[in-house]
């Protein structure tokens, strides 16, 4: 296996990003962040769902036949999230009552049957873990930014309630980032996630453009030297 | 009868173990079997089952007690810790109410003692006509049918409108504290809009319409169960 694992992380956290490059599992994207915590929760509990699918659908791929492969997935999937979400509800109540609505809503996430169909049935166990680890940090990733972007816009504050996900030891991180804020109610809504994901994709996209440029320079420069050798 | 011999048994069951494992020696052949196919899916099936049970098995107890948590942490909202002695989660009181304004085919009671004598009950209503499906409230009352606090423990209705009407948003449904049907007439159990009491929120008048008309509602249903309810004993 010639793949490196830094390739797999760049490709989760950025280049192939499920939300920003793939544009997929835009669902429970949008239902979920209007609060950076509840971002940071879901994304959380997608990742680890996603691990634990990509490592079993690896560990068996040799023995899944391709014709039955689909619903092999979706029962696997579907095991998986109502472990998660039994889980969460016994021993994380209170981040459950905030999400417990969109744990089941996992299944659904094309997300991880899209890893397990592209990724987790072809490739190795510790590679397939990894990916799904990348992956679902990508997701978590973006979930985290455009909670805190409609979070600050919608009602001026960042990480409102993240003491209840994390514990009481994160209160610090709750913060008023603007003060008497009166609040502004489209970033709460789903308009406004889409709104704001259109501004984020734009920007992924010029910030790509610009650092495209770059290297595109440094290799013209080096190539004649490369050819000298 | 035939008793088989141990020793062939065991013989038997290595060569059909020996058969089995030769199968999986060649898996592109295998995989490509239906009957492999029929089985591999059934065994995952059964496999995804069993880890189901098991799981609920591990998580049951631990969920109850939770959810037993919540509904105290509510109870003690709505009911003044003063009014009662006992366990009020302990014996809840069951009343069959298919059709009246609870808007649920039995309504669990749960109900305030203090020195034997019933002080006050507190019960789950659902609040019809929310701007997204029912509300679920919960309703304390005392003996003379005063409300001793309302709590809205569920709801869908949008965020920044309509949810004002958590106390974690906002005060207005402390405003429901110590009214009556006797003490507030038919006309005044409205929204302001409508000609009543009760504020609705800038934007949002159907949730605060709702819950006005549920909580009258249940307290309707309260004075048509009074009897019943306050001589209820163990």
């Amino acid at each position: 296996m010639s793949e490196s694992l830094s390739k797999i992380a760049k490709e989760g956290l950025w280049s192939n990003n499920i939300v920003f490059s793939q544009s997929i599992a835009l669902c429970p994207l949008l239902a979920v962040t209007g609060t950076t915590a509840n971002g940071l929760g879901m994304g959380l509990a997608t990742t680890a769902v996603l691990m634990v699918c990509n490592l079993l659908i690896s560990y068996a791929r040799r023995l899944i036949p391709p014709e039955i492969r689909i619903p092999v997935f979706v029962a696997l999937i579907a095991m998986v999230v109502t472990l998660v979400d039994m889980a969460m509800n016994a021993w994380l109540h209170e981040l459950h009552k905030v999400l417990g609505l969109f744990i089941p809503l996992i299944v659904t996430n094309c997300a991880i049957l899209g890893r397990a169909e592209a990724y987790a049935s072809r490739k190795p166990p510790v590679y397939a873990l990894f990916d799904g680890l990348m992956m679902g940090l990508g997701f978590t990733l973006a979930l985290v930014v455009l909670g805190a972007a409609r979070e600050v816009t919608g009602s001026g504050t960042l990480f409102a309630n993240a003491s209840l996900l994390l514990g009481q030891g994160f209160a610090w991180l709750e913060t008023t980032v603007v003060p008497e804020y009166r609040g502004f109610l489209l970033m709460a809504l789903p308009p406004g996630g889409f709104l704001m994901l259109g501004f984020i994709l734009a920007g992924k996209r010029m910030l790509d453009k610009r650092l495209a440029r770059v290297p595109a320079g440094a290799a013209a420069l080096e190539r004649p030297l490369a050819e000298n050798l | 009868m035939i008793v088989p011999n141990r020793e062939t048994l065991r013989q038997f069951a290595a060569v059909q173990w020996q058969k089995l494992r030769r199968q999986f020696d060649d898996l592109d052949a295998l995989r490509q079997r239906l009957d492999y196919q029929t089985y591999f899916l059934a065994a995952c099936a059964l496999a995804a089952s069993l880890a189901l049970g098991v799981g609920d098995l591990i998580t049951k107890g631990a969920i109850e007690r939770r959810q037993a948590e919540d509904l105290r942490a509510t109870l003690g909202q709505v009911l003044p810790e003063a009014l009662y002695d006992n366990d009020v989660l302990a014996n809840p009181q069951w009343i069959p109410s298919r059709g009246e304004e609870t808007g649920l085919d039995r309504t669990e009671i749960f109900v305030a003692r203090k020195g034997g004598e019933v002080t006050a009950v507190a019960f789950r209503m659902l609040a019809q006509g929310g701007y997204a499906g029912a509300l679920t409230l919960m309703l304390g009352v005392d003996r003379d049918g005063k409300i001793l606090g309302v709590r809205v423990i569920s709801h869908a209705e949008t965020p920044g409108l309509g949810d004002k009407v958590e106390t974690s948003k906002s005060g207005w449904i402390l405003g429901f504290d110590g009214r009556s049907l006797g003490n507030t007439p038919a006309q005044g159990w409205r929204v302001k809009k409508d000609g009543g009491d009760f504020d609705q929120f800038a934007g949002a008048t159907i949730t605060p319409r709702a819950v006005v008309k549920g909580v009258e509602g249940g307290l309707k249903f309260f004075e048509r169960h009074r009897q019943e309810l306050l001589g209820a004993t163990d």
